[in-house]
């Protein structure tokens, strides 16, 4: 032990999930909107879940899961002093994350090409329940694929620093807080499914 | 540093997170499952199974379960708190 440096590992995590909990609220928030909504247009809801393609929405549920995974595998590795394989965690976690939003944007894609994104002249020939469904579902997954980039960049700096040593078998705190938000990303995405993909 | 020590003897294997994962897996297959057999059962489904799968990511995945009490106080407040605001919600729609 070299020196005395200030450090509260608790502090650290405590703060990172007082942040977390203002993302619950936010997505919380959009939730008890699509309950309500749903409750009040289900035929229009289940209309439009019938349109999205499930299988991606299923596929990317596997990838994003698999992602959570290797990130927490990422810590236990470093916390063993294990920094190739930690890196390799997290290299695995940032290509999955990528697989994640190149698999949405097919799927975001296809929507466009068929005249459905925000404000388009066809979306306004609907009827309103499914302007709604349409609506929330390009705010949620749109809101939430903003986290997915979020936290792939903060990841990415966390490969960099785990190579470079800034983070380590003694001082590992922000991997975890990273991880900490990768994973908030992963359970709201765990609500996106059955909420959109599987409405019908 | 025999802090440090002990703390890091109480930290979960790769075993363990593998095992969740596995669980999350078969749960996301249930939850497609229950998602086929009518609208009765997805919504049941819906609202057992994802916040079961979700209570698994915020308990073994962040590390709740390794953490004081101060922190899931934190997040069950959270979760309170949205609770009464969709009981709140759904009272005014019910008597409107």
């Amino acid at each position: 032990m070299t020196g005395h440096v200030h450090r509260d590992d608790f502090g650290a995590r405590l703060g990172m999930w007082l942040f977390l909990v203002t993302e619950m609220v936010l997505f919380g928030g959009l939730f008890i909107g699509y309950s309500y909504m749903r409750y009040r247009y289900p035929a229009e809801f289940h209309h439009g879940g019938s349109e999205l393609n499930a299988t991606l929405g299923i596929i990317n549920t596997l990838v994003l899961l698999t992602s959570s995974l290797t990130v927490v595998l990422a810590i236990v590795a470093i916390q063993r002093s294990e920094k190739k394989r930690a890196m390799a965690c997290l290299g695995a976690t940032l290509i999955l994350g990528l697989t994640f939003l190149v698999i949405k944007a097919f799927e975001w894609g296809a929507k466009f090409h068929h005249g459905l994104y925000p404000n388009s002249p066809h979306l306004a020939t609907l009827p309103p329940g499914e302007q709604v469904f349409y609506g929330l579902y390009f705010t949620m997954t749109g809101l939430h694929g903003v986290h997915v980039i979020v936290g792939l960049a903060v990841l990415g700096v966390m490969l960099w620093w785990v190579a470079t040593d800034r983070v380590r078998q003694d001082r590992y705190v922000h991997l975890e807080n990273s991880g900490l938000y990768w994973h908030l990303v992963d359970v709201i995405w765990i609500f996106l499914l059955p909420l959109f993909y599987l409405a019908a | 540093m025999s802090e440090h020590a002990e703390h890091a003897a109480e930290h979960p294997g790769y075993g363990t997170f593998i095992r969740i994962w596995v669980i999350l897996l078969i749960l996301t297959g249930c939850l497609v499952g229950v998602s086929h057999l009518g609208q009765t059962a997805a919504v049941w489904g819906l609202l057992t199974l994802t916040p079961l799968k979700a209570g698994l990511v915020f308990y073994y995945f962040m590390h709740l379960k390794y953490e004081g009490p101060l922190l899931k106080i934190v997040v069950l407040v959270t979760l309170g708190t949205l609770l009464i605001f969709f009981a709140l919600l759904f009272s005014d729609v019910a008597f409107r």
